[in-house]
């Protein structure tokens, strides 16, 4: 069962990959399968190297006149129907096999270890393919293959237009099976091919618009800075095999209880072993949870289709770092001290994103930050200790998050694939469901009362108001004030998009509902914004998630979190739903009531706004610190490294060389025959000289 | 003992064959007249093949006459059937040439079958004596052949500076001689290689100049730097049968008498000859390569592509080994092929207004003759030593005996240079299959498809079956040790 849970969105993959490949070779014949990436891969490399321009995003303006003009309203490729159908069937049965598989794990308590085959064996270095199913896993089957199902359903829709169906649902169905192996790995370099999977299919989704220069750059973006952020992951694969001798979860775990207090001895300095070991982990779960300071990607990663951006960029990839932390959490217990820099991470991330985030005008890009400071809400939890929280909120995060951007595709492809909200308004008339699908998202996020977020936000305050310290109180102050910002930015997205007045009257005209195909998983997935709440708040918090999650989460101290939560007193769980309520009144207030102020606020904080609107000036800043520096070192090294030194003094120094030698040599052959003779008598005399002097031996 | 007693005359039967041979069609020649020129080339290469049968069938083993000075064994048969076939094709190739540059002189192929006498007669020569008979039995109809061009200005002035740079080397050569039996008091070669054994002290050095001029001797036959000088004019000057025929045949027979001198006449002083032949061979491959790049006469370019192929032969020689002697031999065979197989596309330059002979006229060969061009394309590969093809393996078995005999410098060198080499034979090749076409060549006459298809047969498939030439080249080379 648990092989055709992560098997068959391979399949499906494969398929669909095999379809959108024969299907191009019709299209282009004569060509290699594939032709179309290569038909704007070729100007693009040839331009390239015209200009001299190795930076992805100017070679990548210079595409329009270059590629072929892209086909907006070509026919789909042959064999899309059939490939939207396998896929989404395939992704459909999987997970239904996955919620039995949370049934049969979490409350069977079948756990099951399954060996596909062995990968590696050298030395002491054993790794093989297997799944591990226990609770944790489980949880997050259901998430995965729920949303990637519902997505891939809502695709068939979304992308109507889009000539290569098959190829996005193809990168679509790999990016499952990816996140799949990912969360059932047993060992960290299972775990690693998952995390580099799920890298891939985010780059090749982000750039499905290739004739996008914004996408192309875009894609290119999210790849390299996930590349920092896997860097110190792998350095902390290393770390730990150097440290325990193996790299399967069981082992390292149990190894782990005796290096408390070991030290790693590097150049001249000493580091705690585990606390190095937790936040090189960290790193990579950093990247690909966008946190703080490796956050830039997501923000662009908006520039691929939209259900990409509720599968991948909100429900499941980025919470593949905080999948890691939990399922490392037996490694995280023992190392207080990544826990407090996870905590402060993910608070600031949480408070950051939303500062952010109140001042877009992206529908997408709001929705973007939000994301990223749910996700610092997790990683806030976790670093406190409390894992079963933030799990819940990743759980309960990943059906309004989905619902939100969902919803928010069906704003845009009614509005013509308008994305600014300052031009859009009144829409609530035009769109009824998608803007009731909206508000039950924004309430489920905001934290309404009795909505899913509810639940999981507010025992994540909660969390981090009973740990001791000072982390924890950072990110306790963090998280409440965030909750009023994401309710305020999340409002304003409302009420700018479906309430007042219609910017422009021509489009709202012709805005319409999306098909049925795209409405029912919105339906669906506003169920979920409810059910995965109070029905699970007793498997996530308190004693339950103790019995729930067994050893696949360590809750060394959570259980006392929990138990002084039950204690804390009541103001103190109002805080987050009172926040939430100034965050609603203060957007109601600005862009209902008196859609004036904020203007006029824009104006009078002009230093502030701009900085908001800039997101810190971070791109700014990276642009300034790594980026020019890294091409000014690429071009030095290009053209003194290797233009003036290598061919200089390689290739083509050595040519110039041959030819000067070859110029004397033939002038040497004059014609004149007592040259040639004279010739002779020197070469004797030379050899003779040789054996006078040198002598015979 | 009974006094004045015929040699044997067994082992010098092929060389009658020719001898006498060549004289009848000189008769047949000049009272039939020029007309009859054809009949007489047809007859020379029957007695060329004749005299290669004659050859074959001669009683196995080691056979000798004349008190020793003249020796048949696996060596001499090797090489001999080498240049046989050498003067054959040169001939051959020789025919739609004469008759089309209205050249048809009977003389050309009798100095060939003569010429060819004087290299058998080098081949198997084991003494001093023997050996200065036989070169200057080859050499003297090559001068004359050489400048056959009687009215070309460019020919007389190649025969002629052959004519004085030949004699000033067969000066040194039997300065040399005269050095080497003065120090050991003997002539034939397994009496010198005693003597030389014993041979110590100053007497040593005198013995070693003699061989350094003979060595001098050697090395203009085989043109190899710094002996090389009249290589480029002549073959470019001479016309272009003579240059195929000089390609091939000569350089046989002089790698023939280098080696066996060398290896039978000195064999306990090898580390003293050994640093000239290590000299010359380094000297000769760098200027063949680099010589080479310049040239836009294909004529001239053969001729430094030969001066560095000798060079590259004479590192097995170096090497004094049985495995280098067997390198040498196979590279010779191999060579031999090459370059005939290039002569022919060479002689088949012909269009509507004569001969060419500059690289640039093979432009577009691919396009106008694409048969043609895929062989001559093989063979400057085979010659540029790209696997798989034969010249590779010429490369590889005198590099490997270098390499086993410790002579790591002159494998490295000779490995650079090669690949300095490789250049300008792929240059043609580019001529040939990317630069626009030229006008197209005069269809190529039967005989020089022959051989042309011939040896680059030979080259491409070499490799698949290298056994038979490998034993035999083996077989040849252990018979000197």
């Amino acid at each position: 069962m648990y092989e055709a849970i992560v098997l068959l969105p391979l399949l499906g993959a494969v398929i669909a990959g095999v379809i959108s490949l024969v299907g191009a070779h019709n299209r282009f014949p004569g060509a290699e399968p594939g032709a179309p990436h290569d038909d704007h891969a070729a100007p693009l490399a040839a331009e390239d190297r015209a200009h001299g321009a190795p930076s992805a995003d100017m070679a990548g303006s210079t595409l329009p006149h270059t590629g072929v003009e892209e086909p907006e309203h070509a026919p789909s490729a042959a064999g899309s129907l059939g490939a939207e159908l396998i896929t989404s069937t395939f992704l459909a049965i999987a997970c239904l096999l996955s919620w039995y598989a949370f049934y049969d794990v979490g409350f069977l308590r079948n756990e099951a270890r399954e060996t596909l085959f062995s990968f590696i064996g050298s030395a002491d270095l054993h790794s093989a393919w297997l799944l591990r199913i226990d609770p944790l896993t489980a949880v997050m089957l259901v998430v995965v293959t729920t949303v990637s199902s519902l997505v891939h359903i809502y695709s068939i829709g979304y992308m109507e237009e889009d000539p290569y169906k098959p190829r996005f649902f193809s990168y679509l169905s790999f990016f499952t099976f990816a996140m799949l192996m990912l969360v059932t790995a047993d060992n960290l370099l299972q775990l690693f091919f998952g995390w580099e999977g799920v890298g891939l299919a985010s780059y090749l989704l982000i750039g499905f618009w290739y004739h996008k220069p914004e996408a192309n750059a875009a894609a290119i973006k999210a790849f390299i800075v996930n590349r920092v952020g896997d860097f110190g992951f792998s350095l902390g694969i290393f770390a730990a095999f150097y440290l325990t001798g193996a790299i399967d979860f069981d082992t390292v775990f149990d190894q782990a209880a005796g290096l408390v207090g070991k030290n790693i001895h590097f150049l001249s300095w000493n580091f705690d072993a585990l606390t190095v070991v937790c936040l090189l982990l960290f790193m990579g779960a950093m990247g690909k949870s966008a946190q703080f300071l490796l956050h830039t990607w997501l923000p662009d990663a908006m520039e691929g289709p939209t259900p990409v951006s509720a599968l991948i960029h909100a429900a499941t990839m980025v919470t593949a770092g905080v999948f890691m932390v939990a399922r490392l959490s037996p490694l995280f217990e023992l190392a207080p001290n990544a826990k407090a820099v996870v905590t402060v991470i993910g608070a600031t991330t949480a408070m950051f994103a939303a500062t952010v985030g109140l001042v877009q005008n992206d529908i997408k890009r709001i929705i973007a930050y939000s994301t990223c400071s749910q996700l610092g809400y997790m990683f806030a939890a976790m670093g406190a200790g409390a894992y079963s929280v933030g799990m819940f909120h990743l759980f309960t995060h990943a059906f309004f998050k989905a619902l939100l951007f969902l919803g928010s595709g069906c704003v845009i492809l009614a509005m013509h694939h308008e994305q600014d909200i300052r031009k859009m308004g009144g829409l609530r008339h035009k769109i009824p469901f998608t803007h009731w699908m909206m508000v039950i998202g924004t309430l489920a996020l905001t934290g309404f009362p009795l909505t899913a977020g509810f639940f999981s936000k507010d025992a994540i305050i909660s969390a981090d108001d009973v740990v001791q310290g000072g982390a924890a109180a950072y990110g306790f102050i963090m998280t409440t004030l965030a909750a009023a910002l994401t309710s305020f930015y999340s409002w304003r997205l409302i009420f700018k998009t479906f309430w007042g007045e219609p910017y422009d009257r021509h489009h709202y005209e012709a805005a319409h509902e999306s098909p049925k195909v795209m409405l029912v998983p919105l339906a669906i997935l506003a169920v979920g914004c409810f059910a995965a709440g109070w029905p699970f708040v007793s498997i996530f918090t308190g004693h339950g998630a103790d019995v729930f999650f067994g050893t696949s989460l360590k809750l060394g101290t959570a259980d006392t979190i929990f138990e002084e939560v039950e204690r804390l007193p009541i103001y103190v769980e109002l805080l987050p739903t009172a926040m939430m309520a100034i965050g609603f009144l203060i957007a109601l207030w600005f862009y209902i009531l008196r859609p004036d102020v904020p203007v006029a606020l824009a104006r009078d904080q002009r230093i502030l706004y701009e900085f908001l609107l800039n997101k810190w000036y971070f791109d700014e800043i990276y642009d300034f610190l790594f980026v020019r520096p890294v091409l000014w070192l690429g071009r030095l090294l290009w053209k003194g490294g290797d233009g003036f030194l290598i061919d200089g003094f390689g290739p083509d120094g050595v040519s110039a060389r041959v030819l000067d030698v070859t110029k004397n040599v033939i002038r040497l052959q004059t014609g004149y025959l007592y040259h040639y003779a004279f010739a002779m008598l020197i070469g004797v005399a030379a050899l003779v000289t040789w054996f006078m002097f040198a002598g015979p031996h | 003992m009974y006094g004045a007693q015929l040699p044997s005359l067994v082992p010098l039967l092929p060389g009658l064959v020719l001898g006498i041979g060549a004289m009848a069609l000189l008769m047949l020649g000049v009272f039939r007249g020029q007309s009859f020129g054809r009949v007489v080339d047809f007859i020379a290469i029957v007695l060329l093949v004749v005299a290669g049968a004659v050859l074959v069938a001669l009683p196995p083993g080691k056979l000798t006459t004349f008190g020793g000075s003249f020796v048949v064994d696996d060596f001499a048969r090797f090489l001999k059937v080498l240049a046989l076939i050498g003067s054959a094709a040169a001939i051959l190739m020789s025919l739609d040439y004469a008759e089309r540059e209205r050249q048809q002189r009977f003389e050309f192929s009798v100095l060939v079958l003569l010429s060819t006498l004087g290299m058998l007669m080098l081949i198997s020569a084991a003494d001093l004596i023997a050996l200065y008979l036989g070169l200057e039995l080859m050499s003297l109809p090559l001068y004359v052949v050489a400048a056959s061009h009687r009215d070309s200005l460019r020919a007389t002035e190649a025969g002629l500076k052959y004519f004085v740079l030949g004699a000033l080397s067969s000066g040194m050569l039997l300065y040399g001689a005269s050095l080497v039996y003065g120090f050991t008091g003997t002539v034939s070669f397994s009496g010198i290689a005693h003597a030389a054994g014993q041979e110590t002290g100053a007497g040593g050095t005198g013995l070693i100049f003699g061989i350094v001029f003979l060595f001098a001797g050697f090395c203009f036959k085989v043109s190899v730097v710094p002996f090389h000088m009249w290589t480029p004019d002549v073959y470019e000057g001479a016309p272009t049968p003579v240059t195929a025929f000089f390609a091939a045949a000569p350089k046989v027979a002089g790698i023939a008498m280098f080696v066996r001198t060398a290896v039978m006449a000195f064999p306990g002083i090898t580390g003293q000859w050994q640093q000239i032949l290590v000299f010359v061979s380094i000297a000769s491959m760098a200027l063949g390569s680099f010589a080479a790049i310049g040239q836009r006469n294909i004529k001239r370019l053969m001729a430094y592509s030969s001066i560095g192929h000798m060079g590259f032969a004479l590192i097995g020689l170096a090497a004094g080994t049985s495995e280098g002697v067997q390198g040498v031999l196979i590279y010779a065979a191999i060579y031999v092929t090459m370059t005939l197989g290039v002569f022919a596309v060479i002689l088949a330059m012909r269009r509507s207004g004569g001969m060419v002979e500059t690289i640039d006229q093979l432009a577009g060969l691919a396009r106008t003759n694409p048969t043609m061009a895929f062989f001559m394309a093989m063979l400057l590969f085979s010659l540029a030593g790209i696997p798989p093809l034969a010249g590779f393996f010429a490369k590889f078995y005198v590099f490997l005996a270098a390499i086993k005999a410790g002579l790591y410098v002159l494998a490295v060198i000779g490995v650079v240079t090669s690949v300095v080499g490789a250049y300008y034979y792929l240059a043609i090749v580019k001529i040939m299959y990317f630069d626009e076409p030229a006008e197209s060549f005069y269809s190529m006459p039967a005989e020089l498809r022959l051989v042309l298809i011939v040896c680059g047969l030979f080259n491409i498939l070499f490799f698949v079956y290298p056994g038979p030439l490998v034993g035999v080249a083996s077989a040849a080379a252990s018979s000197l040790f």
